[in-house]
C-alpha cells in the first residue's frame, strides 16, 4: 500500500504527462493589481486616511480625540500594549491592563496594539506575531486601537507583502469584523471588533 | 411548464421568498462588483487573465509546487499530511484530535470540509464541532447546507432566522438583523473559548513561503487562532500559488469579484504555529493537502476548472442560478462553476450530475466575469459532450431525440428543401409538428410566423450596382 502522499504525487504525475507542452509562468508588473487612487493625495498618510474612512475604519493622530471616541462608546477600560501605554496613560477617564487577562475577555472594551505597517491604497492595517503583544488584545475586545508609525505607512498590498518576513501570523485588517450573511445587511462588529482605529504617530 | 430536469423542478417549486432572497442577494453582488473593478482599474481584464494564467502555470507544475509547498511548511514548523480521498481526510482530522487529547473544535466556513462530510464524521465520532461563520453557524443549527458559495445563506431570511436562535434557546424571537448577530457573537465567543482545536481552509497557498492565506469578512478565522492550542488547516491541492507576490494580485481580486470590496476585511497569512513568546494561538499547525478527485479533474480536458478561488462572481451573474437557487445543483458547488466541478468530482456519480452542464444558456456571463478567467462555457460544453458519450442517466432526460435535425443540417439539399417547405409551419398546429424537439420548443415558446425562405432566391437574382 503506497502512502497517500505518493498516490497524490503520482496521480499528478499521470495526468500531467500527457500534456504536449506545459503553461509558462506569465510576466507582470507590480503596477499591475495597483488600484488608481481615489483622488490627488500630497501624502502616503492623506491617502491612508482617505481610504481608512472608505473602508469604514476611523483615522486618529490625536490621543484626546481618541479618548472622546472611548468615552462615547461606553468604553472606558481596555487592554493596552505595555510599549504603547505611555501614549495613552494620561487620559482622563480611561484606564487599561497592560498585561491580558483571559477572564477579562469581555471586560476589556478597547484593546492597543501595535500595527507593523499601514497600506495607503486600501486602508488597510497589517498586524504582525512579532508585533502584536496578544492575539485577543487585537481581536476581542469591541474597539481596536492600531498603532502605526507614520513612517511604517506604505503604498501598495504588494509593498506590504514584500515586507511579510518570516512572521508566522500576519493579519491585514481592512476595516470592523462584519457581515451581510442576513439578507444582504451589512452588519459591524460580528466577532472582532465593531470599531477599528487606525492610530498614527 | 412541464419539465423533466431536476433543476427546473427546483426552481419552479421554490417559494416566492427564496426566490427573491436568491435573486436579489445575487444581482446586489455583482453589481457591485462592477463597481468595484470599474472605479479601480482602467482595465480589469488585464487582471483577470494574468491570475489566470498564474494558476493554470501553478496547476500544470503540481507536483513541483506541492513538494515545494511540503517543504516550506515544514521548514516553518508545521506539519503537513497528504489525503487522497475523503474517508482519509476525515479521518485525518480525527486522527490528529485524539492524538492531543481535543474534544472540541471551532472552525471556520471551507467548501472542502463540505466536501468530505466532515461536521457528520467528526459529531458521530463523540466530537464537538461549531461553525462560526454566521451563515455556517445558522445552516448548522438548521441542519442545512450552504446554497452559494460566498454567502451560504442567501436562500433564508431573517424570519426563518429569528424562528431558529428562538428554538435553540438563543434568546426570544427578534428578527432585527443586529440583534441576530450580537446574539452570535456572545454565543459563539465562549465556543471559541472552549475549544481545543481551531480547523480552518485556505484561500490561497504560497509554496515558495510556506503560507496560506485565508480570506474573510467576519474575523472568525482569526478567533479560530487565538484561543487554542491547535490549528488545522485543510486544503485542496490546487490552491497552491507560486510565491506570496502573487498574493498581491489574487487578494485584489477575490475581494472585488466576491464581494466588491477592495479587499476582503481580514487576510491572514499563516505560516506555522506562533511564536514562542506570542501569549495566544496554535502552538501547533497541521495542513492536510486533499485531492478527493482532484487529480481526476486534473487528467481531464476541464482542468481549467481547478484554477477556481471560490469567489462566486460567477453564480451571481448566472441567470440560471438566480432562477433556481444553489440547492437546485443538488452538489457542494452551484452555479456555473459547480455545473463543471460537481460532476467531476462526484467520481462514478458523474452520471446523476450529467443534467448540470446543460443548466446554462452558454451567455458567457460567468467567463467574463472570472477572476482567473475560466473558459466555463467550453467546459460546459465539454462535459455535454461527455455526458452524451457514456449515456448518462440524467443528461438524457428531458431531451428530445435530435438526429433527425443533424441530418437535416448536414445534407445541403435537404436543407434547402426545408426551408422552402418552411412556411408551411405556419399553419400546422404546434401538436402536430412531427419533431419533438420542435414540439418541445413550441411548448413553451411561440415562434414568430415564418417569413423567410426567399433570401438565397433574392442573393441570386440582385443586380450588382
Amino acid at each position: 500500500m503506497s502512502s497517500d502522499r505518493e498516490k497524490i504525487f503520482s496521480a499528478i504525475r499521470s495526468a500531467l504527462a500527457p500534456l504536449p507542452e506545459r503553461a509558462a509562468k506569465p510576466d507582470w508588473d507590480n503596477k499591475l493589481p495597483v488600484s488608481r487612487p481615489a483622488g490627488d493625495f500630497d501624502t502616503l498618510e492623506a491617502q491612508l486616511a482617505d481610504k481608512l474612512a472608505f473602508a469604514s475604519s476611523r483615522y486618529y493622530n490625536d490621543s484626546q480625540k481618541l479618548a472622546e471616541l472611548l468615552l462615547s462608546e461606553d468604553s472606558a477600560f481596555g487592554y493596552c500594549d505595555p510599549e504603547l501605554a505611555p501614549l495613552f496613560d494620561k487620559l482622563e477617564g480611561i484606564t487599561f491592563e497592560t498585561e491580558y487577562d483571559e477572564s477579562k475577555i469581555d471586560e476589556y472594551r478597547f484593546g492597543i496594539t501595535k500595527a507593523t505597517a499601514a497600506v495607503a491604497e486600501s486602508g488597510t492595517l497589517m498586524f504582525t506575531d512579532r508585533d502584536t503583544s496578544a492575539r485577543l488584545g487585537a481581536l476581542a475586545p469591541w474597539i481596536h486601537v492600531a498603532v502605526v508609525k507614520k513612517q511604517d505607512i506604505v503604498a501598495t498590498v504588494g509593498e506590504a507583502i514584500s515586507k511579510f518576513g518570516d512572521d508566522p501570523s500576519i493579519i491585514f485588517a481592512t476595516g470592523p469584523s462584519k457581515t451581510a450573511d442576513v439578507e444582504g445587511i451589512l452588519i459591524e462588529g460580528v466577532h472582532g471588533p465593531g470599531i477599528q482605529v487606525a492610530f498614527v504617530v | 411548464m412541464k419539465t423533466k430536469q431536476k433543476i427546473d423542478t427546483v426552481a419552479r417549486d421554490l417559494s416566492d421568498e427564496v426566490h427573491e432572497a436568491n435573486f436579489i442577494g445575487a444581482k446586489m453582488k455583482s453589481e457591485r462588483r462592477y463597481a468595484a473593478l470599474g472605479r479601480d482599474y482602467a482595465d480589469p481584464d488585464k487582471l483577470r487573465e494574468t491570475a489566470g494564467k498564474i494558476k493554470q502555470h501553478t496547476l500544470e507544475h503540481l507536483d513541483q509546487y506541492l513538494e515545494q509547498a511540503e517543504a516550506s511548511f515544514t521548514r516553518n514548523g508545521a506539519k503537513v499530511h497528504f489525503a487522497f480521498d475523503e474517508t482519509a481526510a476525515r479521518q485525518k482530522v480525527l486522527d490528529i484530535m485524539n492524538e492531543k487529547g481535543c474534544k472540541s473544535m471551532v472552525k471556520s466556513k471551507s467548501m472542502l470540509t463540505e466536501e468530505i462530510h466532515l461536521l457528520d464524521f467528526l459529531e458521530k465520532s463523540g466530537k464537538e464541532v461549531v461553525e462560526t461563520d454566521l451563515g455556517e453557524f445558522i445552516l448548522q443549527i438548521d441542519g442545512d447546507h450552504p446554497s452559494h458559495i460566498v454567502t451560504p445563506i442567501v436562500h433564508k431570511n431573517r424570519r426563518g432566522i429569528a424562528k431558529s436562535f428562538e428554538r435553540e434557546g438563543l434568546g426570544e424571537y427578534n428578527d432585527d438583523p443586529e440583534t441576530i448577530t450580537r446574539r452570535a457573537r456572545a454565543h459563539l465567543r465562549q465556543k471559541y473559548l472552549d475549544a481545543d482545536v481551531g480547523l480552518t481552509g485556505a484561500n490561497f497557498v504560497s509554496a515558495e513561503s510556506g503560507r496560506i492565506a485565508i480570506v474573510t469578512n467576519e474575523g472568525n478565522a482569526r478567533f479560530c487562532m487565538a484561543a487554542n492550542k491547535v490549528h488545522i488547516a485543510m486544503v485542496g491541492i490546487e490552491k497552491i500559488v507560486p510565491t506570496d507576490r502573487d498574493l498581491a494580485l489574487f487578494l485584489n481580486l477575490i475581494g472585488r469579484s466576491g464581494t466588491g470590496q477592495q479587499l476582503t476585511v481580514y487576510n491572514q497569512f499563516i505560516g506555522g504555529p506562533k511564536r514562542p513568546e506570542q501569549p495566544h494561538g496554535p502552538e501547533e499547525m497541521h495542513i492536510i493537502f486533499v485531492d478527493n478527485r482532484r487529480t481526476e479533474v486534473l487528467a481531464s480536458d476541464c482542468r481549467e476548472i481547478l484554477r477556481c478561488i471560490r469567489c462566486g462572481a460567477c453564480l451571481n451573474v448566472c441567470p440560471i442560478y438566480r432562477q433556481s437557487g444553489g440547492h437546485a445543483y443538488r452538489s457542494v458547488y452551484p452555479g456555473p462553476v459547480g455545473a463543471v466541478l460537481s460532476p467531476l468530482l462526484a467520481g462514478n456519480r458523474f452520471p446523476q450530475l450529467a443534467d448540470l452542464p446543460k443548466a446554462s444558456s452558454l451567455c458567457g456571463a460567468c467567463n467574463e466575469v472570472c477572476p482567473v478567467n475560466i473558459p466555463i462555457p467550453d467546459l460546459l460544453l465539454r462535459l455535454r459532450d461527455k455526458a452524451k458519450r457514456e449515456g448518462a442517466s440524467e443528461a438524457m432526460k428531458g431531451t428530445p431525440k435530435l438526429g433527425m435535425w443533424a441530418t437535416l443540417c448536414s445534407q445541403p439539399s435537404m436543407w434547402k428543401t426545408a426551408l422552402t417547405m418552411g412556411h408551411t409551419m405556419n399553419y400546422i398546429p404546434t401538436q402536430l409538428v412531427p419533431h419533438p424537439s420542435a414540439q418541445s420548443w413550441q411548448g413553451t415558446r411561440k415562434l414568430p410566423k415564418f417569413q423567410g425562405g426567399d433570401f438565397r432566391k433574392w442573393f441570386k437574382n440582385r443586380k450588382k450596382k
